[in-house]
């Protein structure tokens, strides 16, 4: 069977619909309609439409020869998500939510966001629709992601700082299904990432899948080959199923995720689920998950907001079981590392989260050698780092505000 | 202590014999400590509550409210574990008669094991669980488990849920079915929704024989007006709040405050 046919609720032994009651109508009434929408042209024209006109699609590949030297000589390839409006993959899926938003007939979405990538996304898409947007965020990320809380502002967004818990990505995806219960008649749930209760993990997926689309066509243009291994970093999943899932049948191309291994995976603060979890259920599915003996969520930490997440989506759990993709951790250090490196030999700012595939690539490159061609997704740009990463490397002049 | 489980439906059909309803009260275990949410879960009873519900405190709650959240958040902080929901069990029931259930989110039983969780939640005379994040379809495990146990199973039902899905609900409950009475999270409210009488009526058709009113209830009068056509009201975040701010004796308080509502509640009709 094809790697690539997988419309859930199960992949293998991960997945499902773990989810109240009082959600099942709501949710079985997306699924419906993603069902329909998936097989009527029309609405898969419109989406088309949307990603030429207005999120800048088919995105570019540039290859990085500078940074490649750093790689062990290997080709490096970029597949740039970061140029898409709105600066990450994120809009790939929110357009398509959006449209699903629009033929349930509900008037108001709400979103969970950790970096504020989705979070922008999300109240993008409703201003193009005209749709009432609340986005839940945890009040750690809302003080490191500022900017990006101003942008949803800007855009006409509500933005909900959630105090509760570890206050990062788990907490606000608790406190939006809370409200998605209260409001449930009115309101759809953008899902931001490849995880949560079906139908999210499959339809998130098939609204990325256009990169991994998209980058094979063009890496074969570009070598006249498929690339030997391709890199993308993991929090939830969704840059990277979404990269990956061109390739899945296509088994000499060797798949890698980089989870966000924080100061260290044999440390306590990580946000490794593959490489230190377990399964176990949270936020509707069953997958890998960082959690103590009792199944009590364990908070996981990364430098990047994006992938501060114990979870990950149950597709990625599945294709680690079955040995077709390969999921390993980068740290903060490394991942800070990589962002400087490509800034200074490219001229590209990489998001945090983008750049723990980076620093991946690196490590595959002097792996694979010279010949290797490796393909990395470049999920977002990191504009919205630049603070983070001037008091990492201590960029900023000494009493110098921002005005 | 391995006997039969103490099923709730048998204390709400004795109940129903003496022409009333039964009032159920939640408290998480470990708040404000193990010790402590004992004594308050006796003291329910002491005060008029027929059946309780011992919370499991688990660290994404997504179905409850800022009063539960923030109890069961302090339980966690103070090393909340899962054996002390067995511990608790035990020591209410050695206290007190009336069926303990324990209100769990899923990870905890799968962490744990289902089969172990069952067999000593029975062995510490529980009467079953209450899973308020996942429905009969996504739990044939625990399903096949309190069939061996003879424990029972308590599922919820919503506003939202379909008639097909309540159907599914009813025959997969055993002990009585949570009828959800509002689309929302625990927490006190002025007015138990419309939307209660309506669910109960719907599962009624769907053949519920015991069905239970939750969220939303925090007054005597509310669980009158709730035993006018249910079988029970379940009353949380309101004991949970008495607890925090008043101790014991406040929690013993508010109890007895709800409890005024079965003696003036007009018995349901038996027949159905």
């Amino acid at each position: 069977m094809s790697l690539r046919d997988q419309p859930g609720p199960f992949f293998g032994d991960f997945g499902g619909r773990f989810m109240p009651e009082s959600l099942i109508a709501a949710i079985d009434e997306l699924a419906a309609a993603y069902e329909s929408a998936k097989a009527d042209p029309g609405f898969q024209a419109e989406l088309a439409e949307l990603h030429r006109t207005y999120t800048g699609r088919p995105s570019l590949i540039t290859e990085v020869p500078r940074f490649a030297e750093h790689a062990g000589g290997a080709r490096i390839i970029l597949k740039r998500e970061d140029l898409n409006h709105t600066g990450s993959h994120k809009i790939n899926n929110v357009l398509g939510q959006a449209l699903l938003t629009r033929r349930i007939g509900k008037k108001r979405v709400i979103a969970e966001t950790g970096a504020g990538q989705h979070g922008v996304a999300t109240a993008t898409a409703a201003a193009l629709f005209g749709l009432e947007c609340t986005i839940f965020m945890g009040e750690v990320d809302t003080q490191r992601q500022a900017l990006n809380v101003a942008r949803m502002r800007l855009l006409g967004a509500e933005v909900v700082s959630v105090t509760t818990g570890s206050r990062t990505l788990k907490d606000a995806i608790n406190e939006a299904y809370r409200e998605w219960v209260t409001s449930v008649e009115t309101t759809n749930y953008v899902f931001g990432t490849a995880a949560g209760p079906h139908p999210f993990p499959a339809m998130v997926r098939d609204f990325q899948k256009i990169i991994g689309e998209e980058a094979r066509e063009q890496v074969l243009a570009l070598t006249g080959r498929l690339p030997d291994a391709v890199a993308a970093c993991v929090g939830g999943g969704s840059n990277a199923i979404g990269i990956f899932h061109a390739f899945l049948d296509d088994a000499d191309v060797k798949l890698y995720g980089f989870e966000a291994a924080g100061d260290g995976v044999d440390t306590e603060r990580h946000a490794a689920s593959i490489e230190r979890g377990r399964p176990g259920i949270l936020h509707g599915a069953r997958s890998y998950l960082l959690q103590d003996e009792d199944g009590q969520t364990i908070e996981s930490h990364s430098i990047s907001a994006g992938l501060d997440y114990p979870g990950v989506g149950p597709e990625h759990a599945f294709l680690a079981d079955a040995g077709r993709a390969e999921y390993l951790p980068a740290t903060d250090t490394e991942a800070m590392e990589a962002l400087r490196l490509l800034s200074r030999t490219e001229g590209i700012i990489p998001a945090i989260e983008s750049a723990h595939a980076l620093a991946g690539a690196l490590r595959l490159g002097r792996e694979l050698g010279p010949d290797a061609i490796i393909l990395v997704n470049l999920s977002g740009r990191g504009d919205k780092d630049v603070a983070t990463a001037g008091e990492w490397f201590d960029l900023f002049d000494e009493g110098a505000v921002q005005s | 202590m391995s006997a039969t489980p103490l099923s709730v439906g048998t204390r709400i059909a004795e109940r129903r014999i003496d022409g009333r309803g039964v009032l159920v009260g939640y408290l998480p275990v470990g708040f404000p400590d193990l010790a402590t949410s004992i004594d308050a879960a006796v003291a329910l009873v002491e005060n008029g509550v027929d059946a309780i519900e011992l919370g499991l405190p688990y660290s994404d709650p997504v179905m409850d409210g800022i009063a539960i959240q923030q109890a069961t958040q302090v339980a966690l902080s103070a090393g909340f574990r899962i054996r002390d929901v067995f511990t608790a069990v035990e020591a209410v029931r050695s206290r007190v008669d009336a069926p303990v259930l324990v209100m769990t989110y899923w990870n905890p039983v799968v962490q744990y094991g289902a089969d172990r969780f069952a067999d000593q939640l029975r062995d510490a005379g529980g009467a079953g669980l209450i899973t308020p994040d996942i429905t009969p379809d996504s739990a044939a495990d625990w399903i096949a488990t309190s069939v061996r146990t003879g424990l029972d199973r308590v599922f919820l039902a919503a506003p939202s849920s379909t008639d097909e899905r309540l159907k599914l609900t009813v025959e997969n409950s055993r002990g009585f079915v949570y009828a959800v009475s509002t689309m929302g999270i625990t927490g006190a409210r002025a007015d138990v929704a419309a939307s209660a009488r309506t669910l109960v009526e719907r599962l009624r058709a769907a053949g519920a024989e015991n069905t239970c009113v939750g969220i939303g209830i925090s007054r005597g009068d509310q669980v009158a007006e709730v035993l006018e056509y249910a079988d029970g009201a379940i009353v949380g975040s309101a004991l949970v709040t008495a607890l925090a701010e008043r101790g014991v004796a406040g929690v013993a308080a508010t109890a007895a405050e709800l409890a005024t509502g079965l003696r003036s509640g007009t018995a349901r009709p038996q027949a159905h």
